[in-house]
């Protein structure tokens, strides 16, 4: 089936959309991070902790986005994870208080529970009920930091040793770098990034090899074609929503396992960076065309220009969302010039 | 009765009835309405219902806008809140830097910048073929980080005569202002639906972007032009939001109102995927909502769970107008015109084939 998810282009053609748009991203992103390296050498860029801090500040991210880009795959879209990672994050937190030592796993199933619950309705009212994935999600938005706000409208951090101690474990990797006072100092990464990272393997595997995969690429492709290819349309859709509701559980206990608190505010924007980081990894909008790795490589662009901006001295809190923004803008044109070059 | 729920005003006029009956029976001290002096000394009306009225002021104003982008390019715009913060910005920078600038002028301008940002929307839309709120998500990113910019971080507070009035109350008028200028917008566009060709065209090119070509209509300037008529509202908008208080903050400022007009223009009837649209049915569903909003914090309601209440409605009502919902409506109550209907779930127009139901039955 190695022909699906190209969008019905033959076999022989050279590259598919989704080979040309990673291959723009991986490019990107290097050329960013290297030219960063060697402009700002004094701000540390080429540190391996500065990379592996990355990892450690958006493997919530990561994971999210992973699970935004299998709905977008499938031709929906998901603005509800950024709600449901808030929700999960107050969640959690007042289950770990009340628990008191133990509750780990108990807080870890409440995440995917809640996580699952929002797939299962959503991906219903979507597939099923045949509404607009936006306004659906927009809806689950809306009720996720509702019903966050119902139940505790303070922050308030997590007072549990147990989940602590797990939160504050370090992975020592063996490479590392000279501090100021010439002391061998290795890099860690954060136990989320673990998670994040098996997370995005098992997600490449499942989308490229799998028929579970293949159907997504074709749902998104083309609906009919992929009806009369015999696939259940309608429960692939229903599936990629409880797939991505899954993931933003699993996500969320990873967000609370960085920030170790729980507020209403948490994850405010988390949609949009999450949507953002699929566009920019090469995932087109109108579905059928995306690949996680690229979705993990534009995790970390989103990250790295939030580094650089600073490195620049410009310290206005403004810039890292206008150039977020100008970013998205760039690829949502690419990707509008590559749509109306093949329709011609 | 069946012709009666066919009509578009059906649905917002039920919802409005709800939303006043459940005050009838659990709070009636919802409709008093007095009249007392406020701090300047100035008799004024207050009230729930008149805070109702004056407080939906600027949604009224973006639910025209965004029913006419629904119905043009069937998607919608949901970087208005941030693009209010922008114009809110510009005219607070004005008027904050020379103190001899006009209020008309700094209006003016902001006007001016949010049609641009409406413009720039509107391109990204029409020419570059983008769905509508995946291309406003890049406002909606950035519109409150460059409000920011512009005002440089700083909200200065401003005090004029004429703000005040247009936020507040003009002298010896006791009804808010606010309520005079969403009126006014509304006259306006019922104005232009009636005597222009504006709703026709943004109707037709929503039903079909190619039959609205082979008519002769240029469905890309129809649509950019919708967009540049919402960044006309939203200047408008950011001028009372930005006269109600003198000052602006650009992280809070008309937060999530974009939600609130998109469920406006559902709660109105409309379909939220473009084609017909009823003026009077979002313009009632804008109300509704700030009926809504005024009852929940009446009813002591936190302020952050509003949103919960609002998603629920959301759901039921674009749950029951989808089509799977409708179908099974029609099986089970419709009899021979429901069994007509149904060739509309193929593609065709439901009751293009009179007669054909009644044979069926």
């Amino acid at each position: 089936m190695s022909f699906i998810g190209k969008d019905g282009r033959a076999r022989g053609e050279p590259m598919s959309d989704t080979t040309f748009l990673l291959i723009i991203t991986v490019v990107i992103f290097l050329a960013m991070y290297v030219s960063a390296a060697i402009l700002f050498s004094g701000k540390g860029f080429a540190k391996p902790q500065m990379f592996f801090n990355l990892l450690n500040e958006n493997a919530a991210l990561i994971i999210i986005s992973c699970g935004l880009s299998i709905v977008m795959i499938a031709g929906g879209i998901d603005i509800s994870v950024g709600g449901m990672t808030a929700l999960i994050s107050v969640a959690c937190v007042v289950h770990l208080n009340d628990m008191e030592g133990s509750g780990f796993l108990t807080s870890l199933l409440l995440a995917l529970g809640i996580g699952l619950a929002f797939g299962l309705l959503q991906g219903y009212l979507v597939a099923y009920l045949d509404i607009q994935p936006f306004i659906v999600t927009l809806a689950g938005m809306f009720f996720a930091r509702g019903q966050a706000a119902m139940i505790e409208t303070q922050t308030r951090t997590v007072a549990n040793e147990s989940f602590s101690a797990l939160a504050q474990a370090r992975i020592r990797l063996p490479i590392g770098s000279m501090n100021n006072n010439g002391v061998f100092v290795q890099a860690y990464m954060e136990l989320g990034v673990i998670i994040a990272l098996v997370t995005v393997a098992a997600l490449f595997v499942t989308l490229r090899w799998t028929t579970f995969g293949r159907s997504l690429y074709a749902v998104g492709g083309n609906k009919q074609s992929a009806l009369m290819l015999g696939i259940n349309v309608k429960r692939t859709k229903f599936l990629s929503h409880v797939l991505c509701g899954l993931l933003t559980g699993l996500g969320g206990f990873v967000f609370l396992l960085h920030v170790r608190s729980g507020a209403v505010t948490h994850a405010a924007g988390y949609e949009m960076d999450a949507i953002a980081a699929s566009i920019i990894g090469g995932t087109m909008l109108t579905g059928g065309v995306g690949n996680i790795f690229g979705t993990f490589i534009g995790v970390l662009t989103k990250g790295a220009i939030g580094n650089i901006v600073r490195a620049m001295g410009l310290v206005g809190s403004w810039w890292p969302g206008i150039t977020l923004a100008a970013m998205l803008c760039f690829f949502l044109i690419l990707q509008s010039v590559i749509t109306s070059r093949k329709r011609a | 009765m069946r012709s009666l729920a066919k009509n578009p005003l059906f649905v917002p006029v039920i919802c409005l009835g709800l939303v006043l009956l459940f005050n009838c029976v659990t709070n009636l001290g919802f409709f008093e309405i007095s009249i007392k002096r406020n701090n300047v000394g100035n008799w004024i009306l207050a009230g729930n219902l008149i805070s109702v009225l004056n407080n939906a002021s600027e949604l009224v104003i973006l639910a025209i806008g965004m029913t006419l982008i629904t119905s043009a390019s069937g998607g919608q715009d949901i970087s208005v809140g941030a693009c209010v913060a922008i114009a809110g910005g510009v005219i607070l920078k004005i008027l904050a830097s020379k103190s001899g600038v006009p209020v008309p002028v700094a209006v003016f301008f902001g006007c001016l910048v949010a049609m641009a940002f409406g413009a720039f929307n509107g391109i990204l839309v029409s020419i570059f073929n983008i769905q509508p709120m995946v291309a406003t998500l890049i406002l909606f990113t950035a519109g409150r980080p460059i409000s920011s910019w512009i005002t440089g971080g700083l909200s200065p507070r401003i005090t004029n005569p004429i703000l005040d009035a247009v936020g507040n109350v003009i002298p010896g008028v006791p009804v808010p202002t606010p309520i005079f200028v969403a009126a006014f917008c509304v006259a306006l566009a019922f104005m232009a639906i009636r005597f222009t060709n504006l709703g026709l065209y943004a109707q037709s090119v929503g039903v079909s972007d190619k039959a609205a070509r082979l008519v002769g209509l240029n469905p890309r300037r129809v649509k950019f032009i919708q967009f540049v008529i919402m960044g006309l509202c939203v200047g408008l908008v950011a001028f009372i939001k930005v006269s109600r208080v003198g000052s602006i903050q650009y992280n809070y400022i008309a937060k999530d109102i974009e939600m609130d007009a998109i469920l406006a223009v559902a709660l109105g009837g409309n379909s939220l995927s473009g084609g017909k649209f009823s003026m009077t049915g979002s313009i009632i569903g804008a109300y509704t909502i700030q009926a809504i909003t005024t009852t929940l914090l009446a009813n002591s309601v936190p302020s952050d769970a509003l949103p919960a209440y609002k998603a629920i409605v959301i759901i039921i009502l674009v749950a029951i107008q989808s089509p799977a919902v409708k179908a099974f409506w029609r099986k089970r109550f419709g009899g021979p015109r429901g069994r007509e209907a149904e060739p509309g779930q193929n593609g065709t127009l439901p009751g293009t084939v009179p007669g054909a139901g009644e044979g069926g039955a």
